[in-house]
C-alpha cells in the first residue's frame, strides 16, 4: 500500500508545529525540551469549546495544521483518529466519582469519554460530514492508525490520520506512564497532488523486528509516548531524503515503511 | 464492494447464550430485559444482563480478567466459533487472519473497582493489570492470543457504532490484501460508568426501553458479544450462507451525544451502504434500527428511514436486549443474519402504542417472512453513524 503525504501537523514537547520543527527532526538545529504547547482553539464554538478536554485540543490542533497545509477540505476527507488511551483526566474524574459516596457523573464528562471524542469535536468543528474511526492498538496505535489509514487510501480516497496522547493523571498514570503530549496528523492521498512532497509505502511484514529508534534527543519521547513512534518517519520526512523504516506492531510483526521524498508541485 | 462471507455469528446477549436461544427469544418475543440489579441507580432502571459472568478467567487467562473479557470468552465458546476459527487458520496460516474488534468501555468496569480498592497511598492495587483489561485494545489483545492469531489486530471504538465499523474495517483490509480473513465482533458489558452516565444525560427508561413507541423515555442498557469470520467467498460457503455486501460510514457534523433531527447523517450511512451493495432500497427486506428509545434518536431515525426505505418493514430489537452500546453493532448484524436465515422478522417488546407521528413500517410483533436482504443500523456519539448491507449468497 502506498500513499502521497500532502500535510503534517505536529504538537509534542519542543516541538512546536511542523515548520517549526523540521530544522530539530533533520538534525540541523538542537533538541531542547519543553512542555508541549497546543495552540488556542479557534475552530469550536465557544460552547464546545469550554468543555473540550485536552486530547481534543490537541487533535484538533494537529489536524488543522495539517489540512492547512495540505489544502484539503476537511468537510469531505475521511479521517483516522489513533490514541493509546483516550483522554486520561476525564476517565481519571469519572473513576474517582464513581468511588466517591456522590456518584453523581457530568454528562459532559460522560461524553468526552468516549474514545471517539476527538472525532466528534472534529466532525462539529469543522462540518465533517465524511466517514470518520477512532481505534487503538495499545502501545501500536499510531501503527494500527497508519494501517488503516493507508487501507482507506486503497479506494482511491484522501484521508487523515490524527494520532494523539497525554499522559493520564493520578493512579492511572503508576500502570499507564505515557510521558508527554504529543499529536501528529497526516494527510495523505492516494495519488500525488500540487501538495505532496513524499511517496509514503507500507508493507506489513510477519515477525517481529525493532522499530527504528529516533535520534538520541527524541528516543526517550518515542520510547515512552505511543503516539510518538511517529518520530522516525517525521525524521526521514523532515531530512528528505530516501528512508526505509521499521515500526514494530502487535510484538510479532512490523510494518515496513519507505519514504521517498519529491519536489513539491512536481510528483515523482 | 466486493461481497465477503459471513460465518455463523457466536453471540451470547441477555436472550442467552448462542443462536439457538437467540431465534427461540426472537420468535417467542420474550425480552432479555430485566430490573436493573447490575448497580444501585436512582430510577427504576431495567438491563439486558448475561448472567453467569462471576467466574474469573483462569490459568494463562487470569491477566486479561474482566466482566469484558468473561464475556467474550463466552461467546467464542457458541455456534462451533472455536472450530470454524480452526479451519481457517487451516486455509489461511494464523499470520494471515486479522483481529478487528469493537467496544466502548472495554474493561473498565475492573478499574472502577479497583478505585474503589485504592492503597492508603492512592495507588491502585498492584494485582491491576492495566494493558490486558481497562486499555480500548485489551478485548482484541485477549480473543487475538486466545485464538492464538498472529495477524493484524486494533480495536474500534467509535461508540455505539463500533462493532458496525469494525465490519467496514476489515473489509478493507481484506481488499487491500492486508489480511485473507478477518475474525470481527466485540464486546461490552454493564458497568457503572455508562448505567450513571446515560443516567446524568438522562436519556435511561423507567422502566424497560420500548423503542419507537409515543410512550417511549429513553434506553435500557444492556451487554453482549457476538463474533463472526469474515472471508472472501470459496467452496466451503453454501447458497445459504450470508453475505457482508456493503457498508455506509457518515459523521454528523451536529453534537456530542444528540442526533442530528432529520437522521441527515443516518440517512447518508443507509445510502452508502446501499450504494457499496449496489443495490436500490426496494430490494431490502428488512431493517434493524439502532432504535434505542431515546425521543430524538428514534424520531431522527424514523424520518430518515421512512424518506429513504418507504413502507420497507423495519423494528430495533433494544427492546429484547437493551442497548448493547459498544455491541449493538454486531448484535444488529446477527439478528438481521438470523432474520434471512429463519424466515422471521422480529417485532418489538415493551413496544405498544407505536408513535403516531412516525411513518415507517415499524413490527411491533414479529412474523414469518421470506427475505434476502436486511439493513442493519448503528449510530453514536460524536455523531458516528454506520449502517450494513447482508444479504443471502443466492
Amino acid at each position: 500500500m502506498h500513499a502521497y503525504i500532502e500535510g503534517i501537523g505536529l504538537c509534542g514537547p519542543g516541538l512546536d508545529a511542523w515548520a517549526q520543527s523540521t530544522a530539530i527532526l533533520a538534525g540541523h538545529a538542537a533538541y531542547t525540551q519543553a512542555p508541549a504547547k497546543p495552540p488556542a482553539l479557534t475552530l469550536l464554538p465557544t460552547a464546545e469549546r469550554r468543555r473540550a478536554p485536552q486530547t481534543v485540543k490537541l487533535a484538533l490542533a494537529v489536524g488543522t495544521e495539517a489540512f492547512t497545509a495540505a489544502g484539503r477540505d476537511p468537510v469531505t476527507t475521511p479521517t483516522v483518529f489513533a490514541s493509546s488511551g483516550g483522554d486520561g483526566d476525564t476517565i481519571h474524574d469519572i473513576l474517582s466519582v464513581l468511588a466517591s459516596a456522590q456518584r453523581e457523573l457530568s454528562p459532559t464528562r460522560f461524553h468526552n469519554s468516549v474514545h471517539n471524542a476527538a472525532a466528534g469535536y472534529w466532525s462539529i468543528a469543522t462540518g465533517a460530514t465524511a466517514a470518520s474511526t477512532s481505534l487503538c492498538a495499545h502501545d501500536d496505535s499510531f501503527a494500527a492508525g497508519l494501517l488503516e489509514a493507508l487501507a482507506q487510501t486503497t479506494t482511491g480516497q484522501a484521508v487523515a490520520l490524527i494520532a494523539y496522547d497525554v499522559p493520564y493523571p493520578g493512579p492511572l498514570f503508576a500502570v499507564r506512564p505515557v510521558s508527554a503530549t504529543f499529536g501528529v496528523a497526516l494527510v495523505l492521498s492516494p495519488t500525488p497532488t500540487q501538495a505532496s512532497f513524499a511517496r509514503l509505502d507500507l508493507a506489513l511484514q510477519p515477525g517481529p523486528a525493532p522499530s527504528t529508534q529516533a535520534a538520541p534527543a527524541l528516543e526517550e519521547l518515542r520510547h515512552t509516548t505511543p503516539a510518538a513512534r511517529c518520530l522516525p518517519l517525521l525524521e526521514a520526512l523532515a531530512k528528505g531524503v530516501a528512508t526505509t523504516l521499521s515500526l514494530s506492531y502487535l510484538t510479532d510483526m512490523h510494518l515496513h515503511l519507505t519514504v521517498t521524498p519529491h519536489f513539491q508541485g512536481q510528483p515523482a | 464492494m466486493t461481497p465477503l462471507a459471513l460465518s455463523d455469528f457466536a453471540l451470547v446477549t441477555s436472550l442467552g447464550a448462542g443462536q439457538q436461544a437467540t431465534i427461540e427469544a426472537l420468535l417467542a418475543g420474550r425480552s432479555g430485559l430485566t430490573p436493573c440489579q447490575f448497580d444501585t441507580l436512582p430510577i427504576d432502571a431495567y438491563a439486558g444482563e448475561v448472567p453467569n459472568l462471576d467466574t474469573p478467567l483462569a490459568g494463562a487467562w487470569s491477566a486479561f480478567d474482566c466482566r469484558n473479557n468473561r464475556l467474550a470468552a463466552l461467546a467464542l465458546a457458541q455456534d462451533g466459533f472455536l472450530d470454524i476459527v480452526a479451519a481457517a487458520k487451516s486455509r489461511y496460516g494464523a499470520a494471515r487472519i486479522g483481529v478487528f474488534l469493537g467496544t466502548s468501555t472495554s474493561g473498565i468496569l475492573h478499574t472502577e473497582t479497583a478505585y474503589r480498592q485504592r492503597m492508603p497511598d492512592g495507588e491502585l492495587p498492584p494485582c491491576f493489570d492495566y494493558a490486558r483489561t481497562h486499555n480500548t485494545y485489551a478485548l482484541a489483545h485477549f480473543v487475538r492470543d486466545f485464538l492464538r492469531l498472529a495477524g493484524p489486530a486494533f480495536v474500534v471504538s467509535t461508540a455505539c457504532a463500533a462493532t458496525s465499523k469494525i465490519f467496514a474495517s476489515a473489509a478493507r483490509m481484506i481488499a487491500a490484501g492486508i489480511c485473507d480473513a478477518a475474525i470481527i465482533g466485540g464486546a461490552d458489558t454493564l458497568c457503572a460508568t455508562t448505567l450513571l452516565g446515560f443516567h446524568a444525560l438522562g436519556v435511561m427508561a423507567e422502566g424497560p426501553c420500548r423503542p419507537f413507541d409515543a410512550a417511549r423515555n429513553g434506553i435500557s442498557i444492556g451487554e453482549a458479544a457476538g463474533f463472526s469470520l469474515l472471508e472472501r467467498p470459496g467452496p466451503y460457503h453454501t447458497p445459504e450462507t450470508i453475505m457482508l455486501l456493503g457498508t455506509g460510514e457518515s459523521s454528523d457534523a451536529y453534537h456530542m451525544s444528540s442526533p442530528h433531527p432529520e437522521g441527515a447523517g443516518a440517512r447518508r450511512a443507509m445510502q452508502l451502504a446501499l450504494a457499496d451493495a449496489a443495490l436500490t432500497p426496494e430490494a431490502i427486506g428488512y431493517i434493524n434500527l439502532h432504535g434505542t428509545a431515546t425521543l430524538a434518536g428514534d424520531s431522527a431515525e424514523d424520518c430518515a428511514v421512512s424518506s429513504l426505505f418507504g413502507s420497507v418493514p423495519c423494528s430495533s430489537s433494544k427492546g429484547f436486549t437493551g442497548h448493547t452500546l459498544g455491541a449493538s453493532g454486531v448484535v444488529g448484524a446477527a439478528i438481521c443474519a438470523l432474520a434471512i436465515q429463519h424466515n422471521f422478522l422480529p417485532g418489538s417488546p415493551h413496544t405498544n402504542s407505536i408513535d403516531p407521528d412516525f411513518h415507517s413500517n415499524y413490527l411491533r410483533t414479529g412474523h414469518s417472512a421470506h427475505i434476502t436482504h436486511a439493513v442493519s443500523n448503528a449510530f453514536g456519539f460524536g455523531g458516528v453513524n454506520c449502517s450494513l448491507v447482508l444479504g443471502r449468497a443466492s
